[in-house]
């Protein structure tokens, strides 16, 4: 059974689809990686799965139940976690008190403050941001605050974790770390779900890739199938009659 | 809170600290009769409707200009059922009406954000004074109501007994997760909701409790002006008062809307009997100044000059 199913997943913002009739399926344990251009609703999927924002039509099953409809804090204590595109961290809590919430409020909550502390400590130096867990959050650099944003996340206990552009504005060297720390949250036997416009990132990490296009699903498979895919180069660089023109 | 942290010597002392306050607020109308005890109920009737306001509004971010609504809940309740049940009962059902009015209000207008929950409130407080105008005039055929008096001491020491039991409830909202909640609600909603927090039901909730205890103020002082009628119980000053005072007295800590509310309210008094002719315009320049140069509110001037002095005390060293 997949950990994660969408059946003719839709969402229109006004007359545009945003989402249009998307199909999809994740096996447990995979790293699964979503593309497209620009506006082709990756965003607004995450979205959608999160319940940020409700479907118009289509169901999405979590571990084989209809999550669709359900509250964004019911979908998390379920076991979906998620970060975001432009980065929500608590400004002005310190870096622990972020991660502390999701302690209390996630998957498992119930932990005394003293056991919550630790456990939030822990997630800390998972994400290499121990030497900095008094300072606010706001304070950090963008790319500790996403990795921030990660500990958050985790901290929900997930089984499943959306990550929305986690490599985006990072320098080649933070790179390397966010590649490395998704693979240690791999190790953990959690599920991957990224957007992410960093190819070589995506290639490398991905045991399979879905390509969204105008709210629409145009390509799926693994790295080597999309990366020559005819469909997905065109949507990406245009086809031949554009270029001479 | 951990019991571990209450043990630290900083802690007993301020523990030891509270606790003769408190001996000698509860034994201040045995050293002498009269003004001391109306002046500090005055006083407690500002601390709880301020400190009532920040638990819920400083660390959401959420203005609400409701405390005149439920303080006036209160007030009317005890003038509707106050003479025939016990008055510590009465004092309950007014802070369990203003409890449910908030519960009430606060599941239909928590989804408005900013500007727009201020001026809901706003609206709300107009709205439910002006039915209770209208009811009193078309179907009791009166405009006021008679309250039953209790004595000065009564009221005080019913007003310290709902200080005492707010300063409680703020303190333990404050350390739980449910404080930790609401500030992530006022830095980031969206953020909390994605992390396992039922934001509605956080926010409804600690409005309500807030509610509680304006309720239960107003259904205490409601005795102390003996003839209540829409216009005094819902006075719009008692939406506003909180807000000032807890800028006056800062937000970051709970002692600072104590204090805030303690001297502004004294203040008040004072200027209202010497200066009685330009009592509102020293009162403006006040808080004029107050908030140009104390953004951060008395706390934040006692913690720079705290800073200033531990400083100092180094470098003597």
């Amino acid at each position: 059974m997949p950990i994660l199913e969408g059946k003719g997943v839709t969402k229109y913002f006004g007359g545009l689809a945003a989402v249009s009739n998307v199909d999809f399926s994740v096996e447990q344990g995979e790293a699964f990686g979503l593309i497209g251009p620009n506006g082709a609703g990756k965003t607004t999927l995450f979205n959608l799965i999160s319940a940020a924002l409700t479907t118009k039509s289509g169901t999405i099953k979590f571990k084989g139940e209809n999550i669709t409809g359900l509250k964004p804090y019911k979908i998390c204590r379920m076991g979906i976690a998620r970060t975001f595109q432009t980065v929500k961290v608590f400004p002005d809590l310190p870096a622990l008190s972020n991660v502390l919430l999701g302690l209390h409020f996630g998957m498992s909550p119930g932990l005394s403050s003293k056991d919550a502390v630790r456990e939030a400590t822990g997630l800390l130096e998972f994400v290499g941001l121990s030497a900095l867990k008094a300072t606010p959050a706001k304070d950090l650099t963008l790319a500790n605050q996403k990795r921030l944003e990660v500990a958050r996340a985790l901290a929900t206990d997930p089984e499943l974790l959306l990550l929305d552009e986690l490599m985006a504005g990072l320098n080649p060297t933070e790179l390397a770390q966010a590649m490395e720390l998704i693979a240690r949250i791999r190790d953990k036997g959690i599920t991957i779900i990224m957007i992410e416009h960093v190819m070589r990132a995506i290639m490398n990490v991905c045991e399979r890739i879905m390509v969204l296009h105008h709210g629409q699903k145009i390509a799926e498979g693994t790295p080597q199938e999309i990366a020559t895919s005819e469909k997905v180069i065109k949507v990406y660089l245009g086809d031949k009659a554009h270029a001479r023109s | 809170m951990d019991i571990a942290t209450l043990k630290t010597p900083k802690n007993l002392i301020t523990g030891a600290i509270l606790l003769v306050i408190l001996v000698l607020l509860a034994t201040l109308p045995l050293y002498g009769p009269g003004y001391p005890v109306i002046l500090l109920s005055s006083i407690l009737m500002y601390v709880i409707l301020t400190v009532g306001w920040v638990i819920f509004s400083a660390p959401t971010g959420y203005i609400s200009l409701a405390p005149a609504a439920f303080f006036g809940f209160g007030i009317y309740t005890s003038a509707i059922i106050g003479k025939a049940i016990p008055f510590a009962v009465v004092v309950a059902i007014g802070g369990a009406a203003s409890f449910c009015l908030a519960l009430i209000v606060g599941a239909l207008t928590l989804r408005l954000r900013g500007i727009y929950f201020a001026v809901f409130t706003f609206g709300l407080l107009m709205l439910i004074a002006n039915s209770f105008n209208y009811y009193e005039i078309h179907f009791t055929g009166t405009r006021g109501r008679f309250v039953m008096v209790k004595g000065y001491d009564t009221i005080y020491f019913f007003m310290l007994g709902i200080f005492v039991l707010l300063m409680i409830t703020a303190t333990m909202i404050k350390h739980s997760k449910y404080g930790l909640a609401l500030m992530s609600i006022g830095q980031e909603e969206e953020a909390a909701e994605h992390t396992g927090v039922n934001v509605v039901m956080v926010k409804v909730i600690i409005f309500a409790v807030s509610a509680f205890f304006m309720g239960a103020a107003g259904s205490v002082m409601a005795t102390k002006w003996t003839y209540i009628d829409s216009g005094i119980a819902f006075y719009m000053l008692y939406s506003f008062m909180p807000v000032l005072m807890a800028i006056f007295g800062g937000m970051g800590q709970l002692y600072g809307p104590v204090i805030g509310a303690a001297i502004f309210t004294y203040l008040e008094e004072l200027l209202i009997t010497r200066f009685p002719e330009v009592y509102m315009l020293i009162f403006g320049i006040i808080l004029v100044i107050s908030i140009l140069y104390l953004p951060d509110g008395l706390v934040g001037l006692i913690q720079a000059s705290w800073k200033r002095f531990s400083v100092r005390k180094h470098a003597d060293t």
